[in-house]
């Protein structure tokens, strides 16, 4: 369902200049026993801007919303929103709105009603309220569901119920719980750009919570990638897909190969071809190393005397990958799907490295 | 559109394909094949027409037959017409709403204790507690009771009286009506717990959060949210204690050797011909008064607890 194009004229005048107001992690460290959840993470979020909290299963992203959302307290550090620090103000007092990554509307009320409910928490009449909350479900495209109850609407209409509902107490910030997991692909596909059309406009300060690289990277301004509590990296997409930090997001973020490589002073020596290491040299690791290559990284061609064999290929659409082994390495390698043609299983191949520089990691166990 | 059910599938033009045993396909087929599916539960549904079904229909068949054998109504006018019979039916709706109403509010209260202690041996124990005593009634109960409170000997009365605070004194007794709700309660505030408990468990905490993080209070999020969508619980819960009380015989004859007059007591009397003799039918009478009222409280039960489970899935 395409979402309205109409904007309501309070939602409009908020849009004119950034509404949304500067978060900053400062130091947070929570530990739940033994683990630690947060470990003396700090990120400054600017205002408007969307960042997406990216990484596996426990790796503090929904521990650190949910500080910010004060629903848990830090052990150490702050949270500071508008310079303010709010570490230890009770949720009900931030005044930031919230999407819950399950189905959280208030299964007693209808559309409308859950929406208006933060503006009856604050003793907003009743007409004013409700016109507000029909505003709100017509910018999400739900004008004609205000009186459908949660159990009566699909999935994504509950999220884009709960989407206006956080909207509807003009929050300067929003926080997004993984919205989107519970959904189906298409559904997902067609919310995610809602949610970043939405925000664009209301220059709201945005984060969002997700263990989905495609949803992080197609929607956030910058990404933060976490893993054990700490940050990885914050970079745009671009910058964390070709030029990842660390190791660890050189392989959570995007596909990537890994190859045994040689160190030779400031190059590797890759597939036969010496390429130069990417970063700072002085933090390569002694011992032994290995290349993150990237699908887009590596050129493959048709060669009854090559070294290495088509193992398995999956369509993609413009473009189809293909799996070759080759010296004990199982690479992925990105090919125009209309010159895929000639590369069945089992056909002999070269393989050519074509970037201008490589990560190089210590050698891990092949899995 | 097509508006579908839950079970009907539609085909990409919209149309709702057929399903296996509807319309064309043959009727012995179906036949077959729906008994070959109801064939696990045919032994308990023989059961249930045996043990339920057949009686009722007894019931209902001599409660519009005189003496002679013939259909009145005169079973019913005499039940409803005041005296004795309507009185006993009178206490025992009344006995039924105190012993719904009083363990229905206690037993919710202890269901969100549970709910929201922390403590998970607490919560052991006061299931499997609740488990055990929902349970506990009928004669025993009657005798402990009358071992704990009887006027003259019983342990608790004698630790109350020095005290000053022997109820006997103050015009209660254990045999009259506020005596044998007392005792209900013994055993309807655990059955509480254990139907309304399940429902707590359903409020999800993201229901709780989403309030909190529009700025409601805890105070504003129960009165918002977290009651109304108790409620059909805890009414159908209530209905369901109601009709417990209703029914209730075995604790009520043995605490009060039958002089108390509530309709489930009648009729054993009647039945048993030892005082009223050649009023059989009017006892089936006062049974299938019994049996309507009972359905109408199920039918509540049914339909608060459809909307809860639609509201708590």
């Amino acid at each position: 369902m395409a979402m309205a194009t109409d904007t309501p004229t309070n939602v409009e005048t908020r849009g004119a200049s950034p509404s949304g107001a500067p978060v900053v992690f400062d130091n947070l460290t929570r530990r739940f026993g033994a683990t630690t959840a947060l470990d003396r993470l700090s990120l400054d979020i600017a205002p408007g801007e969307l960042v997406a909290l990216l990484g596996p299963s426990g790796c503090g992203k929904t521990t650190a919303l949910r500080v910010l959302a004060g629903f848990d307290r830090p052990d150490l550090g702050r949270v500071l929103v508008d310079g303010n620090d709010v570490s230890h103000v009770p949720a009900q007092r931030r005044d930031m709105g919230m999407v819950f990554q399950s189905y959280s509307l208030f299964p007693n009320m209808n559309a409308r009603d859950n929406v208006a409910f933060g503006l009856q928490i604050r003793h907003q009449r009743t007409a004013q309220r409700r016109a507000k909350a029909a505003e709100l479900l017509e910018l999400v495209g739900l004008g004609e569901h205000v009186t459908k109850y949660p159990h009566q609407l699909s999935g994504g209409q509950q999220q884009r119920v709960a989407l206006a509902r956080a909207l509807a107490i003009e929050p300067r910030v929003l926080l997004l719980d993984e919205p989107l997991s519970a959904l189906d692909a298409k559904v997902r596909a067609e919310l995610r750009d809602q949610i970043r059309a939405l925000q664009q406009r209301l220059a709201i300060t945005t984060v969002f919570v997700t263990h989905d690289q495609e949803e992080a990277m197609s929607m956030a301004d910058r990404v933060c990638v976490m893993f054990q509590g700490r940050v990885e990296q914050v970079a745009t997409p671009s910058v964390l897909y070709s030029q990842p930090a660390t190791p660890f997001v050189g392989r959570f973020v995007g596909v990537s190969s890994r190859v045994a490589v040689t160190r030779r002073g400031d190059h590797v020596e890759v597939l036969g071809r010496d390429v130069p290491i990417r970063g700072d040299l002085a933090a390569v690791p002694a011992g032994e190393l290995e290349a993150l290559l990237r699908p887009e990284d590596l050129d493959v061609t048709v060669n009854p005397n090559g070294l290495g064999v088509v193992t398995h290929r999956s369509f993609l659409g413009a473009t189809t990958r293909v799996g070759v082994g080759i010296a004990g390495a199982n690479l992925r390698v990105d090919v125009r799907s209309a010159q895929a043609d000639d590369l069945e299983l089992g056909t002999r191949v070269d393989v050519s490295v074509n970037a201008r520089d490589v990560l190089v990691t210590t050698r891990q166990p092949s899995s | 559109m097509t508006v579908l059910s839950d079970y009907d599938t539609a085909t990409p033009d919209g149309d709702v394909a057929s399903r296996p045993g509807r319309g064309r396909t043959g009727g012995v087929g179906a036949l077959v094949r729906s008994l070959r599916t109801s064939a696990p539960v045919l032994p308990f549904l023989t059961y249930v027409i045996l043990v339920l079904g057949v009686p009722t229909a007894v019931i209902v068949l001599y409660a519009f037959r005189s003496n002679t054998g013939h259909f009145t109504w005169s079973n019913i006018h005499t039940i409803l017409a005041g005296g004795q019979y309507r009185a006993g039916f009178e206490t025992s709706l009344k006995l039924a709403v105190v012993t719904a109403v009083v363990p229905g509010v206690l037993g919710t209260l202890v269901a969100y204790a549970l709910s929201t202690s922390e403590h998970a041996l607490f919560k052991r124990i006061t299931s499997a507690t609740a488990g055990v005593l929902a349970q506990f009634g009928g004669v025993n109960l009657a005798f402990m009771f009358i071992a704990g409170f009887a006027a003259t000997n019983g342990i608790v009365t004698e630790w109350l009286r020095p005290l000053g605070l022997d109820p006997w004194n103050h015009g209660w007794s254990l045999y009259k009506f506020w005596g044998v709700a007392f005792v209900y309660v013994y055993f309807q505030l655990p059955l509480m717990v254990l139907i309304i408990t399940p429902a707590f468990a359903g409020l999800r905490p993201a229901w709780r959060e989403a309030a909190e993080n529009l700025g409601a209070s805890r105070w504003r999020y129960w009165r918002h949210v977290g009651m109304p969508v108790l409620t059909p619980a805890i009414l159908g819960s209530m209905f369901l204690l109601f009709g417990s009380g209703f029914s209730a015989y075995a604790t009520a004859e043995a605490l009060t050797a039958g002089t108390i007059a509530v309709t489930p007591i009648q009729i054993g009397a009647i039945l048993q011909g030892n005082v009223i003799a050649g009023e059989q039918n009017i006892a089936y009478a006062l049974a299938f008064a019994m049996i309507v009222i009972l359905l109408v409280t199920v039918i509540f039960y049914v339909l608060l607890r459809r909307r809860t489970t639609r509201w708590l899935r």
